[in-house]
């Protein structure tokens, strides 16, 4: 315990930018996965039907538990949209799958855009319905379709 | 200081293990998970922890939880098939000899009680279902519960009552118990307090107080005040009330996925969404309608990812087993120097 308390402050300075500069490496990569996933019905990405954007990924380091928090914010297209249980599936999936290492996944409606909100964030963060979803061949055919990469 | 020492580290390379089971004899362990397979581990002649048995043809998607009788003789297998499924080894080998189907969808608990009698499951499809055990390889429905709003995740019988417990993504807790004026079964206490998704349960080894665990990153004690009691507690149709007690917060920094209070020892075993599992103590200056519960023990990094399951075994003190994403099943031995 002690050691932990005798740092110099150079070093721990060095050590705040060395954490600022992996945030943003994670969060270029959270972005890169993100912006080629299709919308279930459009023939665009989500990115190009602004459902995500740059703003919306966000990441907080827990250092104490060696874990890095990616937050994910989208906004649905229409306040009612029936797909939106579906798009976290795919944001969650996809990331899952494609991490270079594990990160600890929170994804969130953007706040207000839609009817039904809170249930879906329930619904999409709860990681047993995720994978009993996943073992659905139907869902999880929509899904390896969106989150398909294309070169 | 009180400290968890890691004994071995399994792993069969096969995706996340969601739940691991002692056997009551505490000689030997059942896991499951993401595989769809039943993994039976016992100690080697060199005495380390191995996998001897590996059921596969019973499940068609993820085995969620798996239960020993209190016997020992039989094993229940749930699944997001939406089938449970019982093995035994009637045939010297491990056999699934009966299917009980009736959930609509994903069966995500299994429990027996502490006599044997009966079965308990329950679904995503929001309801519990108690089968009694009849004749041989014969369960028979005796209730469908539809207490609950939303799924249900968990169910834990009362460690010496015909008494079953659940937990839901409705953040409540129902308990419930046969009526014998009407012969059958009801809901006797709901239990709200949480803010969001209850995943699991687990009584204290008397069973006057159950701890519970949430999405919300609180754990909670309630405590059972029978009509009558002494504290004067107002309870109503002679039925028990169940009061938080206590609520740990500010600890856990994710959703807390399993508890697990040891009947040997009284300690707390939590495991928890940030990757660690941490040891509550029960502080024998507080008192019992306030208890205060210290965090005596916390393993950060004790997985490297969400830890799912944490389990005492029921026979040698102090011996800890626990399962996470990251396929990894580890036993620990706690030790308070």
């Amino acid at each position: 315990m002690v050691e932990n308390l005798d740092y110099d402050e150079g070093s721990n300075k060095e050590k705040v930018k060395e954490e600022e500069q992996n945030i943003e490496e994670i969060k270029d990569i959270v972005y890169d996965l993100l912006r080629t996933i299709k919308d279930p019905e459009k023939p665009s990405t989500l990115e190009e039907l602004n459902v995500i954007y740059e703003d919306g990924v966000t990441i907080k380091q827990n250092l104490e538990h060696n874990i890095n928090i990616v937050r994910v914010e989208f906004n649905p297209t229409v306040p009612h949209c029936s797909l939106a249980t579906l798009i976290g599936l795919c944001i969650r999936i996809k990331l899952q799958r494609n991490m270079p290492y594990p990160i600890k996944l929170d994804i969130y409606i953007k706040s207000g855009a839609h009817t039904t909100e809170h249930e879906i964030n329930k619904q999409i963060n709860d990681k047993e319905r995720i994978a009993a979803a996943m073992e659905n061949p139907n869902l999880k055919e929509i899904v390896e379709n969106c989150i398909k990469e294309e070169y | 200081m009180a400290k968890l020492e890691l004994i071995q580290t399994l792993k069969k390379d096969n995706g996340r293990v969601w739940n691991v089971s002692w056997h009551p004899k505490g000689d030997a362990f059942a896991t499951c998970g993401e595989d769809r397979c039943i993994r039976i581990w016992a100690k080697d002649l060199l005495g380390k922890w191995s996998n001897k048995v590996v059921l596969t043809d019973g499940h068609k998607r993820t085995i969620r939880q798996i239960s020993w009788s209190p016997c020992g003789n039989f094993l229940a297998s749930a699944s997001f098939d939406a089938t449970t499924c019982i093995w035994d080894k009637q045939s010297g080998e491990f056999e699934c000899n009966a299917t009980l189907e009736g959930h609509e969808n994903e069966v995500k608990s299994v429990a027996w009680s502490s006599s044997g009698q009966y079965l308990g499951t329950c679904s995503r499809d929001k309801s519990v279902w108690v089968w009694e055990v009849a004749e041989e390889n014969e369960y028979e429905c005796a209730a469908v519960l539809n207490a609950h709003t939303q799924d249900v995740k968990k169910i834990v019988w009362h460690p010496t009552q015909e008494l079953l417990a659940s937990a839901s993504y409705d953040n409540t807790i129902k308990i419930f118990k046969e009526d014998n004026s009407c012969d059958d079964w009801v809901c006797c206490a709901t239990l709200t307090g949480h803010d969001s998704t209850v995943w699991s349960l687990s009584f204290e080894g008397n069973g006057s107080r159950l701890a519970s665990c949430s999405d919300d990153c609180t754990v909670k004690i309630w405590k059972e005040y029978t009509p009558g009691n002494p504290e004067g507690i107002s309870t109503s149709d002679n039925n028990s009330v169940w009061k938080c007690v206590c609520t740990i917060s500010g600890v856990h920094t994710r959703t807390v996925y399993d508890i697990n209070w040891c009947p040997l020892s009284g300690l707390i075993a939590t495991a928890c969404g940030d990757n660690s599992i941490r040891i509550f103590k029960e502080d024998s200056d507080s008192g019992p309608n306030a208890p205060t519960f210290n965090l005596i023990c916390n393993v950060e990094k004790a997985h490297n990812e969400d830890v799912n399951c944490v389990a005492w075994n029921p026979v040698v003190k102090d011996l800890l087993a626990s399962c996470s994403d990251d396929g990894e099943i580890k036993l620990w031995n706690f030790v308070d120097s």
